[in-house]
C-alpha cells in the first residue's frame, strides 16, 4: 500500500482558466512523487468551522513537484479556494484513492483502442491519464504499431469545452460534443460515444476498446449501458460526498454488484475514497 | 515539572486521556501515515455487531454549519471478522483497545458479544454503544427491549438499567457506556448505567438531526434523519457533561465537537476525566496528538501537576 500525505502545500499559482472554471498549482514533493492518474488530494480550503470538511479534487497533472487541480466554482468552498493567493499554504492530504489501472488493457496492442470519454469537469483526472497512458504505451510498442487514444470531450457550451489542446498535446486524437451544438457534435458525448463504437469502417482485425471516463453519474449511467451492449470493457471516476476521504468513515459509498452473488445478497456497498474512485462501470448499480 | 496525564476508568489504566471516538477513526489503520499510534490514550472502535451489517443507502453524509450529518448505519464487518482481520493489528499498537459494541435484535446479542469479547485477552474495555440513532435495531417499546421498536435503549432509564445490569453479569472487562444526547434529562439516564454497574460513561453521541436540499426538495442524507456531529454541537456536549458530573461519582469520557485543545480543556474542566476526539479526526487527522501535546503545555503553564485536578474544576 503507498503512504498518502498530510503536507502544507504552498500555492504556486491559482488562476481563472474560463466562466466558473479555475486551475491552481501547488507544490508537494512526496504527493507528486507518487500520485498516479485518477488519484486526488482532500484539500482544507481554509481553516475554520464554517466550511468544515476537506474538498476532494482529483489530480489534473503532476508537474515536477507540482500538482496541479482543475476546478469548478460550484459552492462556498470552491469559492473560497478560488480566491486563495499565490505563496499562501493549502492543508492537503493524499494522494487518495485507487487510480486508473493503466495496465488494464490487454491483448495484442496493435487492435487496441484507448476512448477517454470526459463530461464537463470530468476532463481533470483524463489529462494526467492521458500524458501517462501515451508514455507507457509508448514504451510498449511501436509508433506504427499505435492506435493514438481517441478523447471525447462533452460540454454544455463551447465556451466550456475545457483541455483540448492538453490532450492533443499529449498525442491524443480529439471529438467534442457540446449540448447546445456550438462546438462538434450537437448532443451528449455518450451520444457521441454510441455514434463512434457503432461506426464501421475500420479495417483489419477487430478492435479490443476500453473506455476510460469521467464526468457526470447520469453520464458514467448511460456510457455504462453502451459498454455492455458493445461489450467493451469501462471504468469511470466517481464521486461521492465524503468526510475523511482516507476510509475511516465509510460515509462515501456506492452500490456495487457481487462478482458471485449469493442468496438474497448481490450487491455491497464500496468507498469512492478507498476502492475507488475509479470503478468497473459495469458492476456499479445506479 | 513533567504534568501527570495517566488516569484510571475502571481498571484500565491509560497513559493519557486523549482517546478517539468510535466511528470516526476506523480500525486505526487508515490514520498510521498521519500520526504515532503509540501515542494515543486509548483506541475505540468503530462499533461491531455480531453479523457483519451492510449500513445505510448513501448519501450516508452532508456537512452543515460547523458540523456534519451522518447516517452510516453502523457498517462494519461484524464480530468474527473484526476479531480475525482487524485485532491483529490494533493489538501490536501497545494502546488499550475499547471494542464498541451494539446490537441488531434483542440484548441476547449484547450479551454474545460481551461474553466473546470478554475471552479475548487484549480488548481492554466494552463500550455499550445503545445511542446510535442510524439503526432501527435495539430499541425500547413499553418496558420491553424490542426490535425495531420507537426509543434508543439510552432513551430510557430502565432499559438502560437491564441492559448494562446484563452485560456486567457476563464480563469483568471494564465497561464504558455511551449515552444520547437525544433525551430530557441525560444525567437520569447516566445514574441508572452507575446503578448498573458501568465503569464509566462516554458522552455524547450524535444529535438527530435533518438536513434539507431546497433544489430537489429530498432530504440530503438518504435515510432522511441522521447524527449531527463537529464543533455545532460542543456547547451541548459540555453542557451535557457538566450535568451528569454533579450527579455520577464514575468517570466520564466527554466528547462532542472537540477540534482542539481549547476545545478539549472545556470537557475536563466541567467534569470530564478523559476526551475523544471524533469529526475532526476528518479534517485534521493529527488532531489527537496535538491535542495531547496542547494539553500537556497548558497544565504545565497553569501549575497543574495532575490532570486529574482540572476534572471538574470550572469556577462558578
Ligand atoms: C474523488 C473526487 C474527485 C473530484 N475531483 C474534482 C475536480 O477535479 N474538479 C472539480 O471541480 N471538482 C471535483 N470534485 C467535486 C468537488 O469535490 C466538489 O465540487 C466540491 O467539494 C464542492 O465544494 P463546495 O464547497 O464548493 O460546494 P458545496 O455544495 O457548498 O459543498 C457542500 C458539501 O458537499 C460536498 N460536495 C459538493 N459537491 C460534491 C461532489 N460533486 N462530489 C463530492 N462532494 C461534493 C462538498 O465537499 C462539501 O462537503 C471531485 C469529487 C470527488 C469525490
Ligand atoms: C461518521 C461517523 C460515524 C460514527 N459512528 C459511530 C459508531 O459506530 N458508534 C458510536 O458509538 N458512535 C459513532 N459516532 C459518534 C461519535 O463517536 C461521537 O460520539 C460524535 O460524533 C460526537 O463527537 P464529535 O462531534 O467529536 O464527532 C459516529 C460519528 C460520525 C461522525
Amino acid at each position: 500500500m503507498i503512504k498518502v500525505f498530510q503536507a502544507k502545500a504552498k500555492i504556486i499559482y491559482n488562476k481563472r482558466v474560463t466562466d466558473n472554471y479555475f486551475q491552481a498549482a501547488v507544490m508537494s514533493a512526496e504527493i507528486s512523487r507518487v500520485a498516479l492518474p485518477g488519484q486526488f488530494v482532500n484539500i482544507r480550503v481554509v481553516d475554520t468551522n464554517d466550511v468544515l470538511l476537506r474538498r476532494p479534487f482529483s489530480i489534473h497533472r503532476v508537474e515536477g513537484e507540482k500538482i496541479i487541480f482543475l476546478y469548478e466554482v460550484k459552492g462556498k468552498g470552491t469559492e473560497i479556494l478560488s480566491q486563495r493567493k499565490e505563496g499562501e499554504y493549502l492543508d492537503i492530504i493524499g494522494p487518495l484513492g485507487n487510480g486508473f489501472d493503466l495496465n488494464w488493457q490487454t491483448g495484442k496492442l496493435a487492435n487496441r483502442q484507448t476512448i477517454l470519454v470526459a463530461g464537463g469537469m470530468g476532463v481533470a483526472p483524463l489529462v494526467f491519464l492521458a500524458e501517462r497512458l501515451v508514455r507507457v504505451e509508448g514504451v510498449r510498442c511501436k509508433v506504427e504499431e499505435k492506435i493514438k487514444p481517441l478523447v471525447l470531450i462533452g460540454a454544455k457550451t463551447k465556451t466550456q469545452v475545457l483541455c483540448e489542446n492538453e490532450f492533443k498535446k499529449s498525442g491524443c486524437e480529439v471529438k467534442v460534443a457540446t449540448d447546445d451544438g456550438s462546438r462538434g457534435f450537437k448532443g451528449w458525448v455518450t451520444d457521441l460515444l454510441d455514434r463512434h463504437v457503432c461506426e464501421g469502417g475500420h479495417i483489419g482485425p477487430p478492435l479490443q476498446r476500453i473506455i476510460y471516463a469521467c464526468g457526470p453519474a447520469p453520464m458514467l449511467k448511460a456510457l455504462a449501458q453502451i459498454a455492455g451492449r458493445n461489450n467493451i470493457d469501462a471504468v469511470g471516476s466517481l464521486e461521492a460526498h465524503m468526510a475523511c476521504g482516507i476510509g475511516s468513515c465509510m460515509g462515501c459509498v456506492v452500490k456495487v454488484a457481487r462478482a458471485q452473488p449469493q442468496a438474497g445478497d448481490d450487491f455491497e456497498y464500496k468507498r469512492v475514497c478507498k476502492e475507488g474512485p475509479v470503478f468497473d462501470l459495469k458492476q456499479i448499480i445506479w | 515539572m513533567q504534568p501527570k496525564l495517566a488516569i484510571n476508568i475502571g481498571r484500565l489504566k491509560l497513559k493519557n486521556p486523549v482517546m478517539v471516538a468510535s466511528g470516526t477513526f476506523g480500525y486505526a489503520e487508515e490514520f498510521k501515515d498521519f500520526i504515532d499510534l503509540k501515542q494515543l490514550g486509548a483506541i475505540v472502535t468503530k462499533t461491531i455487531t455480531l453479523a457483519p451489517r451492510k449500513g445505510n443507502p448513501p448519501p450516508r453524509t452532508c456537512e452543515a454549519p460547523a458540523g456534519m450529518l451522518n447516517s452510516i448505519g453502523l457498517e462494519n464487518p461484524g464480530l468474527d471478522v473484526f476479531l480475525e482481520e482487524k485485532m491483529g493489528y490494533l493489538n501490536n499498537l501497545g494502546v488499550p483497545i475499547i471494542v464498541s459494541i451494539a446490537s441488531e435484535c434483542g440484548a441476547e446479542e449484547f450479551l454474545i458479544l460481551a461474553k466473546r469479547l470478554d475471552r479475548v485477552k487484549d480488548v481492554a474495555a466494552i463500550e455499550l454503544n445503545i445511542s446510535c440513532p442510524n439503526i432501527k435495531g435495539l430499541r425500547v417499546k413499553g418496558k420491553v427491549i424490542r426490535e425495531n421498536a420507537e426509543r434508543l435503549i439510552s432513551q430510557d432509564a430502565k432499559a438502560t438499567y437491564q441492559l448494562v445490569k446484563a452485560v456486567r453479569r457476563v464480563t469483568g472487562k471494564t465497561l464504558i457506556t455511551k449515552l444520547s444526547p437525544n433525551v430530557t434529562d441525560i444525567s437520569e439516564i447516566a445514574l441508572a448505567a452507575e446503578a448498573a454497574g458501568s465503569d464509566c460513561v462516554a458522552l455524547i453521541n450524535t444529535l438527530i438531526g435533518m438536513s434539507v436540499d431546497t433544489k430537489t426538495r429530498r432530504p440530503k442524507i438518504a435515510a432522511v434523519t441522521a447524527g449531527l456531529s463537529g464543533p455545532a454541537i460542543r456547547p451541548v456536549a459540555v453542557r451535557m457533561c457538566w450535568e451528569v458530573y454533579q450527579k455520577i461519582k464514575i468517570p466520564i469520557i466527554g466528547m462532542g465537537g472537540i477540534m482542539d485543545t481549547s476545545s478539549a480543556l472545556e470537557f475536563f474542566i466541567a467534569g470530564s476525566s478523559a476526551i475523544s476526539v471524533g469529526t475532526a479526526n476528518f479534517i485534521n487527522p493529527r488532531a489527537t496528538i496535538e491535542i495531547i501535546g496542547g494539553i500537556k503545555e497548558y497544565l504545565r503553564k497553569e501549575n497543574i501537576p495532575d490532570i486529574k485536578k482540572l476534572t471538574g474544576s470550572i469556577k462558578l
